[in-house]
């Protein structure tokens, strides 16, 4: 069997167990409402018909999946991307404030990562500091960002892409402290009887060694960017992006928008997650890795 | 004991051109469990040229000792010079190369570039890089794999490239720490072989730390037999090979002769008995 096919069946598999689940929730779930409506209305489908009913609901409980997928089509192909009901116009909305909150966040936890590493005062202090930043609900905590720098005039994309950042920078943080430490005593010493400074022993040494540590740390963080940026948009009342399209889908039950949104963002998560990936693996190949 | 052995073999040479010059050195490292005795009271001067085995087990100090040359340990108490500096000082001035057990090459780097390294840091320009870098793996046989990464070498060749790195930069002084005790004995007979031609050509001098008694024998002038609790030298062996040493000079009386005195030295310190 070829690797494709290995790896191909068992997923296959699986996403048919989870779409059979789907339809059957979907029918149990959707059903009371559909049976009332029919009694009302004097109806007495057969069963076929009635399932039927309950799949194509405008408002169900929880959507099928058919219903979720043409929704996502029609939303994300047969509209103009300008236009506000394109899932690719929300989506880049927040793509863009999960880039730059990423951006900041990989910055600030190299930064954090290189003071604790090479400052003994930092090292001391900092972490606890850290963990506790993380333990704060983000959900308590954005609206907060969001009302304080709108205060002092700042809104827009630059304190969605802080949420991103405040959720992204730790995972960079911790991953990188123990990169950055990761050289071996020998190559340690070895710039020792060189007499380098410790700012060629950070460049020559630990950063090179820091990069595979980086890329693994890079992937929790950009993912964590993106819950950071949708997050972000639920509390502004923001009228475009993946979790404005989520408010107003539970504003309004619009159930099958909001799971053609969620869809929406699990796949710019996928892609953003493969992206990380597929450019640690360049990276670390074009420093001589050895080809897995 | 020490000094007279020292002072009886080439006295002249050796009084003008010490490169290691060591008085009452101790090293006691503080633990949990108590204090522990690296070294005690060692006195040894190395002569410039010369190859200067240490053996002994495990804990016995040797390669504390190198460390304590290399300024990567301090002292507790005694006096020890490089070059006629302090050890700091002689660090400073680039004035040896160590050699480690592992190769410890950088795996992002290509065999030049881990041979450029210290190049590098000391600022040779990229031209007079390029000529050490083709000129030392010459002399570790090397040559034809300045593009390969470290993980497409063998043991040995790693190895072989480590020691081209510390030859890279004009250091006279070579402190080598059981830079061949993780490979296999074949590769090993070789390399030693290989590291005498080196040693030939190159007049450095070489400290050279291992557990291994014909190593020793083969390629020292001189062989240094420690023991430990506390760390400390219990003999110092003088050579009587010639300098021309083929592989089978190992089979011959001399060797043996030279062999079994330094095993009498390990046994006087009680070295056999844990």
């Amino acid at each position: 069997m070829t690797g494709l096919g290995d790896r191909f069946i068992p997923v296959m598999t699986i996403l048919l167990g989870i779409v059979a689940a789907w339809y059957i929730g979907a029918y149990a779930l959707n059903a009371p409402f559909q049976r009332g409506l029919n009694e009302r209305a004097g109806e007495t489908p057969g069963f076929v018909e009635f399932v039927g009913q309950t799949m194509s609901q405008p408002k169900p409980t929880l959507p099928a999946p058919h219903q979720v997928a043409v929704n996502f089509f029609e939303n994300t192909f047969l509209r103009s991307v300008t236009s506000a009901r394109s899932l690719v116009y929300h989506a880049w909305v927040t793509l863009s404030s999960t880039l730059l909150g990423f951006a900041f966040g990989t910055v600030l936890g190299i930064a954090i990562a290189v003071g604790i590493v090479h400052v003994l005062a930092l090292d001391r202090s900092l972490m606890p500091w850290i963990i506790a930043s993380q333990t704060i609900p983000i959900l308590a905590l954005a609206p907060m960002i969001i009302v304080v720098l709108a205060a002092v005039g700042i809104t827009g994309l630059l304190p969605k892409a802080l949420i991103s950042t405040y959720l992204s920078f730790f995972p960079v943080a911790v991953g990188m402290v123990k990169g950055l430490r990761s050289p071996e005593a020998i190559n340690l010493d070895l710039m020792r009887t060189y007499n380098a400074s410790k700012a060629e022993t950070f460049w020559k040494l630990r950063l090179p060694a820091s990069v595979p540590f980086l890329f693994a740390s890079m992937k929790v963080a950009i993912a964590a960017s993106l819950v950071g940026a949708i997050v972000g948009e639920l509390p502004t009342g923001a009228a475009a992006g993946i979790g404005a399209k989520l408010l107003n889908g539970s504003y309004y039950s619009q159930t099958i928008d909001m799971f053609s949104a969620l869809v929406a963002g699990s796949i710019v998560a996928a892609l953003l997650v493969t992206a990380v990936g597929a450019t640690g693996r360049v990276v670390e190949r074009a420093m001589g890795a050895r080809p897995a | 004991m020490l000094d007279k052995m020292a002072a009886t073999s080439r006295p002249t040479e050796r009084a003008t051109t010490q490169v290691v010059s060591a008085r009452k050195l101790s090293l006691t490292f503080e633990t949990n469990d108590g204090p522990v005795h690296a070294l005690s009271n060692v006195d040894l001067d190395i002569g410039k040229g010369e190859f200067v085995s240490f053996i002994g087990p495990s804990g016995c100090g040797k390669t504390t000792f190198l460390r304590v040359i290399a300024d990567l340990e301090q002292p507790s108490s005694g006096e020890i010079s490089v070059n006629g500096m302090s050890p700091g000082e002689a660090r400073k001035a680039r004035a040896y190369g160590y050699v480690f057990q592992a190769a410890g090459l950088f795996p992002w780097r290509t065999i030049e570039k881990n041979i450029a390294l210290p190049l590098e840091i000391m600022d040779y320009s990229a031209a007079e890089r390029a000529e050490r870098v083709r000129s030392t793996l010459e002399l570790v046989n090397l040559t034809g794999f300045e593009k390969k990464y470290p993980w497409q070498l063998s043991g040995g060749m790693q190895q072989r490239a480590s020691i081209a790195r510390a030859l890279a930069f004009d250091a006279d002084l070579l402190l080598m720490d059981e830079p061949f005790g993780a490979l296999d004995e074949i590769v090993r007979d070789h390399l030693n072989d290989e590291l005498l031609k080196l040693w030939a050509r190159t007049n450095k001098t070489i400290c050279f730390v291992t557990h291994s008694i014909p190593e020793a024998v083969y390629l020292s002038t001189r062989i240094v037999v420690m023991s430990p609790r506390p760390g400390r030298v219990t003999d110092v062996i003088e050579s009587t090979l010639p300098a021309e040493r083929p592989l089978d000079i190992r089979e011959s009386p001399e060797f043996l002769e030279i062999a079994h005195r330094v095993r009498e030295g390990l046994r006087a310190g009680h070295s056999y008995e844990d």
